[in-house]
């Protein structure tokens, strides 16, 4: 062995190959496969992709770090599952770019809390956490409910999700920008068209309690709010989802 | 390179930073991205500058030493962002003990600092001292001037602008959401672009050598950049918005983007925490102590075997999860295979310093090192130990995790790091030696027990909270609500930042150390025969 790696060490251009053709194995060989076995993503009824409101909450998500504490995957271990209802799917992260799963639970998962509280709850722990939950450590938001969300950029974001295969149509994108504001409006006049688009079960209300404007706090409990909603866990056989 | 294809290389390359400056400045409307615009056109226009000025100049005659310039430059880096994250790491700690703290504010709460700590730690503290040492060791293990002139100070420049774009971009809200990976899509490319001229004047100084062999240190380095070049690629391959946002989707999503990101995510750990520094071990151990290193056949185990093997553990971030069930034991039995190679290495360098243990007790850059390399045993212990699935069941989520990865951080690469920094800073400034060996010792102490109370604190905060979460009462009911465990953490979260205080200011007394280092008086003359062989061009 010596003697092969006293020459190997005379070639600095060789050396390097080899450091990279050992490196990529371990790529190669568990991550090329995930896009291709098919049982890697179950196929389950239910899923849709995100409103552009929604979207646009799941990027507030991202951009305010709610990651850096919480989770979104509950495992399999039954301490997992009766704290936070059934196991994370892999389906149900398919539309997720980037996935959120997190890596640190100073808080609870968040993977099913779509539904688990009002509205107002959301917003006012959002404002002010701990004068919801004593003792939380959880940052205050407030300043969410004060700006205006920037609805234009949503057009481009449903272009950039197709682009990555999102299955967004020309229609989607078109209206994103109509869609957005509408979901957070009751009173505007296109329910009818959003539910066309994404499908029955979507919620259509304004969350953020102030009708005067569509706030980013509207988003962000919009996306809340649908949060492990979409595949109905319960109702699915064990034997199918069997990795 | 001749002068001049090198000066124009410079120049091009500033220019283009340049452009893509004025582009977004003139095309966007994000603030955030309307400063990073100014601050691109500001860095690139210093350096177009200088770079015309230089050219004026006569030709200079050949240089005959070492090219150290630079590495000065990355050794003032890194203490310069190593202070500002530990600074932010305390912020967090005491954020998460005092929560009020986060101000409310949208720059000021702890989802958006929290990467401004991990980056300046991680991209700015560690990747400078990285940096600065590959530049002293493959000079000297070469017995050759760095290649490329201009290029090391692009490239440190080019480093330190990407750290710094990055760095403000969070508080503003500029993300990508991955972990260690959180600078958009138009820093990737310019740390790519970095990343390849560092690559070159790697090689390029490596080809010049007048030793025929590749220095083991070497190897280390080679890997760390070669590596990390391919999983900050594949790992930031995302669609942006449009030229005017700084917002882009990740190409892949849910268990494909997990498993990319992980698989990034723990090599991070592997090279740029892992194999650099021991490069860094490699090198700066032997020198210190004035012993040859071990074993030459454990080298090549440690070296190989860490190289094959970490790239395989990236699942055992992913255990239980919705990724199938065959990548996650792989990811496992490598992890606790990877122990092999990793004690390989520890074994190699303690017993290195056999013969010379009197320099330990007197030295205390030495007692950094050695101190460094048993934390190294200790962290990548635990780590295969974490790996294991029931055991992972314990330590996921929970503050275990931060225990372990502060281990590494604090124990082995800011220690090796100081270690180094307080040879290297007298042999570059040709001083006798630091300016106070005293407050070398207290560094030490403070940054020791820094460490201890730190990792002492998450190891139980950690345990603590994962019992609290998967403990049943008769019934089947769970004894402890969430915020139980919550509140449970709050005497341990004060601990952890008194801990950090401590490491801290033994950071700060390091620095000021250094400096004072700097600003004394040069070594007295001599002949050296310390010059390189081949000379620059
Ligand atoms: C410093 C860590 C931290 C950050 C950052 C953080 N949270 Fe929390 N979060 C907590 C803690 C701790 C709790 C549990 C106590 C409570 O309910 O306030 C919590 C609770 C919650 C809950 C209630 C969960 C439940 O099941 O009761 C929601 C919803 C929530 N957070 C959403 C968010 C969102 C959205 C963000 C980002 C905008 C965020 N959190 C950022 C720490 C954090
Ligand atoms: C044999 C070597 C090692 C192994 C097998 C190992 C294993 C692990 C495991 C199992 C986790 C927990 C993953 C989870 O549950 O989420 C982890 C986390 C981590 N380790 Fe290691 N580790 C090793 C060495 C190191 C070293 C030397 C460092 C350097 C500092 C390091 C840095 C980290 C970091 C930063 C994380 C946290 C990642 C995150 O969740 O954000 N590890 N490691
Ligand atoms: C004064 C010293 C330091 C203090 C007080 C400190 C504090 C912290 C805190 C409070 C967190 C957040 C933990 C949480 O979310 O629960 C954190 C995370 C982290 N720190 Fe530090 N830190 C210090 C030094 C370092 C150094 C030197 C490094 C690396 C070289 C480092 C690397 C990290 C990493 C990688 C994480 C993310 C861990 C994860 O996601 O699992 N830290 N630190």
């Amino acid at each position: 062995m010596s003697t092969a790696h006293q020459k190997l060490e005379r070639h600095s251009l060789k050396f390097t190959i080899m450091i990279l053709l050992v490196a990529s194995l371990g790529g190669l060989f568990e991550i090329a496969p995930l896009f291709t076995i098919d049982n890697t993503v179950e196929k389950v009824e239910g899923m849709r992709v995100y409103t552009p409101l929604e979207l646009a909450g799941r990027d507030i998500y991202v951009r305010e770090g709610c990651y850096a504490c919480h989770s979104q995957m509950i495992r399999t271990l039954k301490s997992d599952v009766d704290r936070y209802g059934s196991f994370s799917l892999a389906a149900e992260s398919m539309y997720d770019h980037p996935f959120q799963w997190g890596s640190k639970r100073t808080g609870p998962d968040l993977a099913r809390i779509g539904g688990k509280y009002s509205d107002d709850w959301h917003v006012a722990h959002l404002k002010a956490p701990r004068e919801v939950v004593k003792g939380s450590v959880m940052p205050g938001y407030g300043f969410l409910a004060d700006t205006n969300l920037d609805t234009d950029k949503m057009r481009a974001a449903l272009v950039a999700q197709s682009r990555v295969g999102v299955p967004y149509g020309e229609e989607h994108i078109e209206n994103a920008i109509k869609d957005t504001a509408a979901q957070a409006d009751p009173e505007a006049e296109f329910e009818d068209e959003i539910i066309e688009r994404y499908g029955e079960g979507i919620n259509i209300r304004d969350f953020d309690g102030n009708r005067d404007r569509v706030s980013e706090m509207d988003a962000l409990v919009a996306y809340l709010q649908m949060l492990g909603t979409l595949v109905e866990v319960d109702a699915l056989k064990k034997e199918e989802l069997v990795r | 390179m001749t002068k001049i294809t090198e000066n124009i290389t410079a120049l091009i390359c500033s220019l283009l930073v340049l452009i893509t400056g004025a582009i977004v400045v003139l095309y966007t409307s994000e603030t955030g991205f309307l400063l990073h615009g100014w601050l691109m056109i500001f860095f690139s226009a210093w350096a177009v500058l200088t770079v015309v000025r230089r050219m004026n100049r006569p030709l200079e005659p050949k240089s005959l030493e070492y090219n150290d310039e630079v590495i000065k430059w990355g050794v003032l880096g890194c203490l310069f962002w190593g202070i500002i994250g530990f600074t932010v790491g305390d912020v967090l700690a005491w954020q998460l003990a005092y929560p009020d703290l986060n101000g409310d504010l949208p720059w000021t709460n702890f989802g958006r600092i929290r990467p401004i700590h991990t980056t300046a730690v991680i991209f700015g503290f560690a990747g400078n001292a990285l940096m600065s040492t590959s530049f002293y060791v493959v000079q000297r293990t070469s017995r050759a001037r760095l290649a490329g002139g201009y290029l090391g100070w692009l490239v440190f420049g080019g480093y330190n602008l990407f750290v710094l774009l990055a760095v403000t971009g969070y508080p503003l809200g500029i993300t990508q959401g991955r972990e260690y990976a959180e600078p958009e899509w138009y820093a990737d490319i310019l740390l790519l672009i970095v990343w390849l001229g560092y690559f070159w004047i790697y090689m390029r100084t490596l080809a010049r050598r007048t030793e025929p062999h590749i220095y083991v240190a070497n190897w280390y380095y080679l890997a760390f950049i070669v590596v990390i070049a391919m999983l900050h690629i594949v790992n930031n391959l995302v669609v942006p918005f449009g030229l005017e946002y700084t917002k882009s989707y990740s190409l892949f999503s849910g268990v494909q983007d997990a498993m990319t990101q992980w698989w990034y995510g723990h090599n991070a750990a592997g090279f740029f925490l892992t194999a650099g520094f021991l490069g860094m071990v490699y090198y700066f151990l032997p020198k210190a102590a004035n012993r040859p290193i071990y074993s030459y056949r454990m080298s090549i185990v440690g070296f190989w075997g860490i190289t094959f093997l970490y790239l395989w553990v990236g699942s055992h971030h992913l255990h239980y999860t919705a990724l199938p069930d065959w990548v996650q034991i792989l990811g496992m039995t490598m992890s606790v295979i990877l122990i092999v190679p990793s004690w390989a290495s520890v074994f190699n360098a303690i017993l290195t310093l056999n013969g010379a243990w009197d320099k330990v007790r007197t030295d205390p850059a030495i007692r950094f090192m050695m101190v460094a390399v048993l934390f190294y045993g200790l962290t990548t212990f635990e780590g295969s130990f974490m790996a294991i699935k029931p055991v992972n069941s314990l330590s996921h989520y929970t503050d275990w995790t931060i225990g372990h990865v502060h281990a590494g951080a604090l124990g082995w690469v800011a220690f090796i790091t100081f270690g180094s920094m307080y040879k290297m800073v007298p042999w570059i400034w040709k001083r006798d030696g630091v300016y106070s060996i005293r407050l070398e010792a207290w560094h030490f102490w403070l940054a020791l027990t820094g460490t201890f109370i730190y990792v002492g604190a998450m190891w139980n905060s950690g345990i603590t909270q994962s019992l609290m979460w998967q403990t049943y009462d008769g019934e089947g009911n769970f004894l402890y609500s969430f915020m139980d465990s919550v509140d449970a953490m709050h005497g341990y979260y004060i601990a952890r930042a008194i801990g950090g205080l401590l490491y801290l200011i033994g950071a700060l007394i390091g620095a000021y150390n250094i400096y004072m280092t700097v600003q004394g008086p040069r070594k007295a003359p001599q002949q050296s025969n310390n010059l390189p062989v081949a000379a620059g061009e």
